[in-house]
């Protein structure tokens, strides 16, 4: 089973694409673009469409997604962690 | 791929994939007397809106513009317009009457609901009547007119729905149709990416015009940040965090091939084939009418969390790849591509399900909106009334 996917191998999120996820699981992320797989382990429960750290970010690390900016870290992250609105802000407004 | 459809061919020589007679009200007071014409008469289809009255410059242009793009939609074989009073009622009429199509106005002022409401039901009955003999016939698939707006977004919008779209609009480009996406605040951390894949240096400019006045609208009326809005609290229960992401995922619908022909204004008729930006509100309702009202016939809808929108007069197919949305709202869902998120079919396979999916809606197929009786029809305000 395919437990998040990514769009770019440099990305530092994964996308959590099943329901269920639990903290202590080790999750198989598909890299879209590159038709792989690869393997990380997950520390928190996450929500299907929310976002799981593929690497630790610290507070104003640009966070990257399609191999692209899409906000900055306001909050520590640790690889594994549930990334979402309580430690990523947007760049924009 | 197939490459004809059976449509309509209207007057004007555009095709058309749905045959309704629509009672079209030029202003909310002539709702009424429009509904009661559409219930006396079975099978033809009133639009009402909450709008028309006191507005005044470009907004009241837009108003005219998405009556009269409405009306002459190819989807719709002949209209009846109801206005409070005879001077804008006939301005509607005249726009719509340019495409040949049959069409008929009646003011309300100086005969009163009942009058006007029995002489509007004679001339809906004969359209009807009239309209019931149009057979459909073969039609090459470069004379489909088809649009895109995702709703309710989340993140597998950005992994499947939309690249599926952007896979379907990638062939379609490929095949001479005519293209449409919008949403310019939803471009918001991708606009670069656009302008890139705009055909030269003029298209490039008007779409970075048009992005940069949407802009400074934010700054102007934002008061602290848009995060209440933009993304919605649909978006980010659905796992979407920043505008950025959101516009990354949106644009996945022009998929890696199409080109940016040229940039339109609200509710304007783009001028031939290719991939058309149209400067819009991401609001669906209101994106979606602006894409009727600029003669598209099939609209592609990607969807994450399950917008259930639908509009009167031109079909919404429904592309969604979230697992639990297609398990729970499976009524709304036309083309279920969540298979692409545990590597059970291809992009290309998707794409291909989805023009699978138009064609049939194209030669005749209810969509999911259709059939549980969406007909979202939202005007767009520039601003407040005199």
């Amino acid at each position: 089973m395919i437990h998040c996917v990514l769009h770019d191998p440099n990305d530092s999120v994964a996308v959590v694409v099943v329901e269920g996820v639990k903290a202590g699981q080790t999750l198989t992320g598909l890299i879209l673009d590159e038709d792989r797989t690869i393997t990380l382990p997950c520390a928190q429960d996450i929500p299907l469409g929310h976002k799981v750290a593929l690497k630790d970010m610290k507070v104003g690390d640009t966070v990257i997604k399609y191999g692209a900016d899409v906000g900055k870290v306001v909050a520590p992250i640790k690889a594994g962690q549930h990334a979402h609105v309580h430690n990523i802000k947007t760049k924009r407004w | 791929m197939q490459t004809k459809f059976r449509g309509y061919r209207r007057e004007n020589g555009r095709v058309g994939v749905r045959n309704h007679v629509v009672i079209l009200p030029v202003d909310d007071l002539s709702n009424a007397a429009s509904e009661a014409v559409a219930h006396n008469v079975k099978g033809t289809l009133a639009i009402p809106h909450p709008y028309g009255r006191l507005q005044f410059g470009a907004d009241l242009e837009l108003h005219f513009r998405t009556l009269i793009g409405a009306g002459s939609n190819p989807n719709v074989a002949a209209v009846v317009v109801i206005g409070i009073e005879e001077g804008w009622t006939k301005k509607v009429v005249d726009g719509i009457a340019a495409t040949g199509k049959p069409v008929t106005g009646f003011g309300i002022e100086l005969h009163g609901d009942h009058d006007t409401i029995m002489r509007a039901s004679k001339m809906a009955r004969e359209y009807l009547q009239w309209s019931s003999e149009k057979q459909r016939e073969d039609c090459d698939l470069n004379e489909l007119w088809v649009s895109c707006k995702c709703g309710e977004s989340d993140t597998t919008s950005g992994c499947g729905s939309n690249p599926t779209v952007g896979n379907a609009f990638d062939k379609l480009y490929a095949a001479g149709c005519t293209l449409l996406f919008g949403e310019t605040t939803e471009l918001t951390g991708g606009e670069q990416i656009v302008a890139a894949r705009c055909r030269d240096e003029k298209v490039r400019s008007d779409f970075m015009r048009v992005f940069d006045r949407y802009q400074s609208v934010i700054n102007r009326h934002k008061t602290s940040d848009l995060s209440d809005s933009q993304p919605t609290k649909g978006n980010i229960a659905g796992g979407l965090t920043t505008i950025e992401e959101k516009a990354l995922g949106n644009i996945q619908k022009i998929g890696k091939q199409c080109v940016v022909d040229g940039v339109i204004d609200k509710a304007e008729v783009p001028s031939g084939p290719g991939l058309w930006f149209m400067d819009s509100s991401s609001a669906a309702a209101e994106m979606v009418t602006l894409c009727a009202a600029s003669g598209f016939v099939v609209h592609f809808f990607p969807t994450g969390q399950g917008n259930v929108i639908g509009n009167p007069i031109l079909p919404v197919v429904k592309i969604c790849a979230n697992p639990r949305t297609v398990r729970t709202m499976a009524e709304h869902v036309d083309v279920d591509t969540s298979g692409l998120l545990q590597r059970e079919i291809t992009m290309d396979q998707a794409g291909d399900k989805l023009l699978d999916m138009m064609f049939r809606t194209a030669n005749g197929r209810l969509t999911a909106a259709e059939a549980l009786g969406h007909r979202e029809f939202v005007l767009t305000r520039l601003y407040e009334s005199a």
